[in-house]
């Protein structure tokens, strides 16, 4: 058998950035989890269904939806799972630390469902409906990582 | 001027899982090759082409302009289309709609991946937003391990369940030499394999392929000249059902279920369990298996487990459902979708050889993306009134 040899191609050292927008109703999410650790929806004046990310249209209804309404901070767990699988973060580049817990969280008070971190160093207590809060980080910038995880008060 | 369209040749790879042998263009090739002969057409009588892949998954843009040599389409209306894993139905349903404006007679599809040259948990994640779904999002099988925990929460299944599903894919992959995977497994087996993703283990899941599928589809004025019992399109539909992940309604695949609701409309199919005859469903995990056959209305809200240990979806029963083997035995991503289109219209025009369900009159063939959005068609024997 000959032994064969990949070409590699790679960017070494070089940064290929991209700039998302949050938009001004994430911006504004964002700010209120970093300044007071509060968490805001919007609401749909027609249906109304209460939009965890917010976002400013009602895709059901197609109307712009303008009523900010706290939810949570807490909420149970709408569904989840345990990552077991190592894999590439293509956000990292780096092996994803597993196992972890990825939990779709239901804000009391809202309708659709948040994707974050669950603690699971008690997987027994890890059940759709169970009871969760949120950990913050102690130092907050206005990003999703101002949220540690979530962890189960049942 | 809308036309009644019939699919009258279909081809396709025998699919591996990785064909250093070829390049993407040689693997299109080979099944477009294969589809013009089944046809017995040559690339002349081909008056469009669509093509689709997802084209992160190579890295590699645009196959529309790079696969020509290939595909046939040098100097040809070609068009690309690519929704992520619906995208093999998607070009179905595009070359559906070419035939049916009256403005083309005969349109070659084309579906191709080579998962081996990619990261494709890295790929699909990159599909996702980057700032509410990609921290925790981990590919296709994280998600679908959340649709499996909720449905298994709402209705009281077992991971049993699911592992008796994938035991049937897998056995009917036998009948099936395209399938990449063919190889039985005990319900023993499914279940001592690796866990993944709560409740999901490695051999309810798919695994990464590399294959091409083409579909040539025909206006009624020359579908019936090419292929004396054509497979008859009898509608399509797509449904998306979300913006974010969590907006998602878990345990439950609303894109399939309305989607169905309007074939079985159109087609004035009442009780699709009875009317239809086969099914073949872009399933990539065996929980899928369960829960949206239920979407689809075949059975009732937590009455798939039940349905399936008796049987009923086994090549000999009610309603066999994956003949070829379905996804979980292969999963080359971009082809996937029209392999079911093709596989669901070999069993229409009894072509289906080893696999062949007997006397289908109406099959029905899915693809699935992401999660959640999935795309479909539904085929006949006879001409659609
Ligand atoms: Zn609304």
């Amino acid at each position: 058998m000959v032994e064969k040899e990949h070409i590699i191609i790679e960017s070494g050292d070089a940064v290929q950035p991209f700039a998302y927008s949050v938009g001004m109703h994430g911006s504004r999410f964002f700010a209120e989890i970093r300044d007071n650790k509060r968490f805001l929806g919007v609401k749909c004046p027609r249906c109304g269904k209460v939009y965890i990310p917010p976002r400013g249209v009602c895709g059901d209804c197609f109307v712009e939806m303008k009523e900010w309404v706290e939810v949570g901070p807490k909420g149970v767990i709408g569904t989840f799972t345990i990552l077991r699988y190592a894999f590439i973060d293509p956000e990292t580049g780096a092996q994803k630390p597993v196992p972890y817990g990825y939990g779709f969280i239901r804000f009391d008070g809202a309708d659709t469902l948040f994707q974050h971190y669950i603690n699971i160093e008690d997987e027994t207590k890890i059940r759709v409906g169970a009871r969760v809060e949120p950990v913050f980080a102690r130092e907050r910038k206005g990003s999703i990582r101002d949220i540690e995880y979530f962890k189960v008060i049942d | 001027m809308a036309k009644r369209v019939a699919i009258v040749g279909t081809g396709q790879t025998f699919h591996k899982s990785h064909r250093p042998d070829v390049n993407g263009q040689e693997l299109i090739n080979e099944a477009v090759l294969r589809a013009l002969q089944d046809a017995d057409l040559k690339m002349k009588d081909i008056d469009a082409i669509v093509i689709g892949n997802m084209d992160h998954f190579e890295g590699i843009n645009y196959v529309d302009c790079w696969s020509v040599d290939g595909s046939g389409g040098t100097m040809k209306p070609i068009i690309k289309l690519t929704t992520g894993g619906t995208t093999g139905c998607t070009v179905a349903i595009g070359g559906y709609h070419l035939v049916g404006s009256g403005m083309f007679d005969r349109v070659l599809i084309i579906g191709w991946e080579k998962n081996s040259e990619s990261d494709t948990t890295g790929a699909i994640t990159t599909a996702f937003d980057p700032i509410w779904d990609r921290l925790v999002f981990a590919g296709a099988i994280s998600g679908l391990a959340a649709e499996a925990q909720a449905y298994m929460a709402r209705y009281g299944a077992s991971d049993r369940d699911g592992a008796r599903v994938s035991v049937r894919d897998r056995k009917h992959a036998m009948n099936n030499p395209h399938a990449q995977l063919r190889k039985e497994v005990s319900l023993e087996e499914v279940l001592a394999s690796p866990m993944l993703a709560d409740p999901i283990h490695l051999l309810d899941v798919c695994p990464r392929t590399d294959g091409a599928c083409a579909v040539i589809m025909a206006s009624e004025d020359v579908a019936e000249k090419i292929c004396p019992k054509p497979d008859w399109i009898w509608g399509t539909a797509a449904r998306h059902s979300y913006s974010y992940l969590g907006d998602a309604d878990y345990g439950r695949l609303t894109s399939m279920r309305e989607g169905s609701q309007e074939l079985w409309k159109k087609a004035g199919i009442k009780e699709p369990r009875k009317e239809l005859d086969v099914v073949e469903m872009y399933q990539p995990y065996s929980f899928g298996g369960l829960i949206w056959i239920e979407d689809m209305g075949l059975v009732g809200p937590g009455e798939a487990p039940q349905y399936i240990w008796d049987g009923n979806t086994d090549m000999s029963g009610e309603l066999p459902i994956n003949p070829s083997g379905g996804v979980i035995s292969c999963n080359p991503i971009g082809a996937t979708g029209l392999i079911r289109c093709a596989e669901a219209a070999m069993q229409v025009m009894g072509k289906a050889e080893g696999r062949q369900v007997p006397d289908v009159n109406f099959a029905f063939s899915s693809g699935f993306g992401g999660c959640w959005w999935t795309d479909m068609i539904l085929h006949g024997k006879n001409k659609p009134k």
